[in-house]
């Protein structure tokens, strides 16, 4: 089978078989469905031309790919010997018309004309054979526009003919009044500047071909990113979800760490968390990570404790403050207070509420839970409760731990701004 | 638009709206009237399903689902023939979303009451429903029950504040420096209004609150009234900013 391109032409290629030189000659008569013989005498006619032919022959020799061996065309028949002949003959007429051209002086004349026209033609053809289908209907179209022209096609037609016929015309004066050497480059560039001119329909669509697809591949990177999050972390979930959904304390679980990934992913800063999770790793070092702002280093504690315990810790956070050792012992103890209520409790949420204000930042853990009596606490408990105190009362805090039975529990911790700058400059000067 | 009534909690409201602790809505007020009819509006109709079934579920004699909507026109179209007592609304849906709908019931049917409902709690979210005259606004991860007794509490004339909602509104209407105030009667929160929206963020229900501040539950749902009121009227900078910036999703 024959490979066709869209056109429903057989693609170019160098055939293997009637072969005389390249096999150029024959390929492209098979492309064109021409005779062979009309191909060999117009790269003959052509040499004229300082050799134009010559030159094409060669270029395609070295271009046009050889049909693959093994298949139908490609099975090698020498060609025969009329054939042989006929273009041996052809190939030396074209040598000798281009001797005579070239000793008539006529070399100059059509090559300066025809050298860039040719060249422009080739480019065409390539970028012809290189289109696909879909460019090719856009370029026909605009073809068809072409052939019945709008009134400011009109105008640009004429300006490019009027400047290709001025080309010409000053070339053709050359021969009696201009140096011959500045006549003929402003006959070239008054021939190109009209062939751009007639070419430009062209040339904007394929500026704008290339604008639409560069927009359409940003499009497309930007779905592949999406989908593959969405694969990485929601279909991942569900996934694990189904796999465990005997456990309902696992699937609460799973589900609102996706939730709060997702929503951290899709809103940002301004979105689940109040505040960004920075990485930068330098400030706030007693707490639990590494956020720079006190709200989102409260909304990593909190999501820590959910991951952990399988509860509900939703984070209300008022205002905001950069973080520092005092606000990071508030952060650890909040959490604390939060594991605490998680494990203790017996409820299944625990509010968070916390608000910067007037120098102090304060947070309020608090649960419905079954509480307990503040006297009476079994040991392991008041440690919890006394650890928290403790971290607050030596950064300059305070925490006040309200809870009665049946009555649940609020924790409210208490901190000024300025506290934490105090204990480093004070840690500076002792060091 | 004109929001009169929003201050004065309707008379028969106090028992039931009492507060998000189950069995402190006795429902009684809300009795006296028949059950409360909710419409449901949200373009995703495995949510629609999955909130009849959990309100079904729970055979509550308050209220009663007469309807449904999957999209802005349907809603606007169902519930002018036919009003209802609340309208559960999405926030997030195409051609305009939760304020669509809105926008072009609420000035037309001031007694159809509006409760948003929406898995995103972005300020710009909240806020803008709110504007847009919604009384209340939840999460769609509550529960059923919280959210038949949120229903109940719209209906009776109060306001429904998440935790987070009260969090935004006191974020709002902060004092900072350089902050204009135009007319200190909205712009400004008093004192009282502040210590029950801070108690709200910190997760209290209105009994517990009520008591914390030695008050009785009516003031404290009068104070939410009037917050309500503040935000949807208010010029503040804050406000009107989240209201505009708005992102659908």
């Amino acid at each position: 089978m024959q490979k066709l391109t869209p056109d429903g032409l057989p693609r170019l290629q160098r055939s293997r078989s009637g072969a005389v030189l390249g096999g150029v000659a024959s390929g492209l008569a098979g492309h064109l469905r021409l005779p062979v013989l009309w191909i060999r005498v117009a790269f003959a006619v052509l040499a004229i031309a300082s050799g134009a032919g010559v030159v094409a022959y060669a270029l395609l020799w070295v271009f046009v790919p050889q049909a693959a061996a093994g298949t139908a065309d490609g099975s090698v028949r020498p060609p025969s010997s009329r054939e042989r002949r006929q273009a041996v003959g052809l190939g030396a007429l074209g040598l000798a018309l281009l001797l005579i051209a070239s000793v008539l002086g006529l070399t100059g004349s059509l090559g300066w004309i025809l050298g860039p026209l040719g060249v422009a033609a080739v480019g065409a053809v390539f970028i012809w054979r290189e289109a696909d289908d879909t460019r090719r209907a856009r370029w026909r179209r605009s073809a068809a526009g072409f052939v019945t022209p709008g009134a400011s096609a009109w105008w640009r037609l004429g300006a490019g003919v009027a400047l290709v016929v001025g080309g010409l015309v000053v070339f053709a004066l050359s021969q009696f009044d201009f140096a011959a050497l500045r006549s003929v480059l402003v006959a070239v560039i008054l021939t190109l500047v009209g062939v751009a001119l007639i070419t430009i329909p062209w040339w904007l669509r394929l500026v704008r071909a290339l604008g639409t697809e560069r927009q359409e591949r940003i499009a497309e990177r930007e779905r592949a990113e999406i989908a593959a999050h969405l694969h990485d972390s929601v279909l991942q979930t569900l996934a694990l979800i189904q796999r465990q959904s005997e456990n309902s304390r696992e699937v609460l679980r799973l589900a609102r760490g996706q939730e709060r990934e997702l929503r951290t992913w899709l809103y940002g800063p301004a979105g689940y968390a109040t505040g960004a999770t920075f990485s930068t790793g330098a400030t706030g070092s007693t707490a639990p990570q590494v956020d720079t702002q006190l709200a989102s280093a409260l909304a990593t504690a909190a999501g820590e404790v959910e991951d952990t315990y399988a509860v509900k810790v939703a984070p209300v956070v008022v205002g905001d403050a950069e973080m520092n050792p005092g606000l990071g012992a508030l952060v650890a103890a909040a959490r604390e207070a939060m594991v605490n209520a998680a494990k203790h409790s017996g409820e299944a949420e625990i509010s968070v509420y916390a608000e910067v204000e007037d120098g102090t930042a304060q947070v309020f853990v608090r649960d419905r839970g079954k509480g307990f009596e503040q006297d009476g606490i079994d040991p392991d408990r008041r440690g919890v409760t006394e650890s928290i105190r403790g971290r607050m009362d030596r950064h300059g805090g305070t925490a006040t731990i309200r809870s009665a039975p049946g009555q649940g529990t609020e924790v409210e911790l208490s901190m000024p701004l300025d506290a934490g700058a105090d204990k480093v400059d004070l840690r500076k000067k002792e060091s | 638009m004109t929001f009169a009534g929003n201050d004065q909690p309707t008379d028969n409201a106090a028992g039931a709206g009492a507060g998000a602790v189950p069995e402190a809505a006795d429902g009684a007020g809300a009795a006296a009237r028949g059950p409360v009819r909710v419409f449901l509006v949200d373009d995703h109709a495995m949510f629609r399903t999955g909130v009849k079934a959990e309100l079904a579920g729970l055979h509550d004699d308050r209220l009663d689902i007469v309807g449904e909507a999957g999209s802005v026109g349907e809603a606007v179209v169902r519930i002018t023939a036919e009003p209802p007592d609340v309208v559960l609304l999405d926030v997030h849906m195409p051609d305009g979303g939760g304020r669509a709908v809105l926008d072009q019931v609420h000035g037309t049917h001031p007694d159809v009451v509006f409760l948003a409902l929406s898995v995103s709690d972005a300020a710009e979210d909240v806020i803008n429903v709110i504007r847009g005259g919604a009384r209340g606004y939840v999460t769609k991860t509550i529960s059923g029950r919280e959210l038949a007794d949120a229903v109940v509490r719209v209906a009776a004339g109060d306001a429904v504040f998440s935790p987070r909602l009260a969090g935004f509104v006191l974020d709002a209407f902060a004092q900072r420096p350089g902050t204009e105030v135009r007319d200190p009667e909205l712009d400004l929160l008093s004192p009282r209004e502040r210590e029950v929206l801070k108690l709200l963020a910190r997760g209290y229900a209105y009994k517990e609150i009520a008591s914390q501040l030695f008050i009785s539950i009516k003031t404290v749902e009068t104070h939410v009234s009037s917050v309500l009121r503040k935000t949807q009227m208010s010029n503040r900078y804050e406000l009107s900013r989240w209201a505009t910036d708005r992102r659908l999703v």
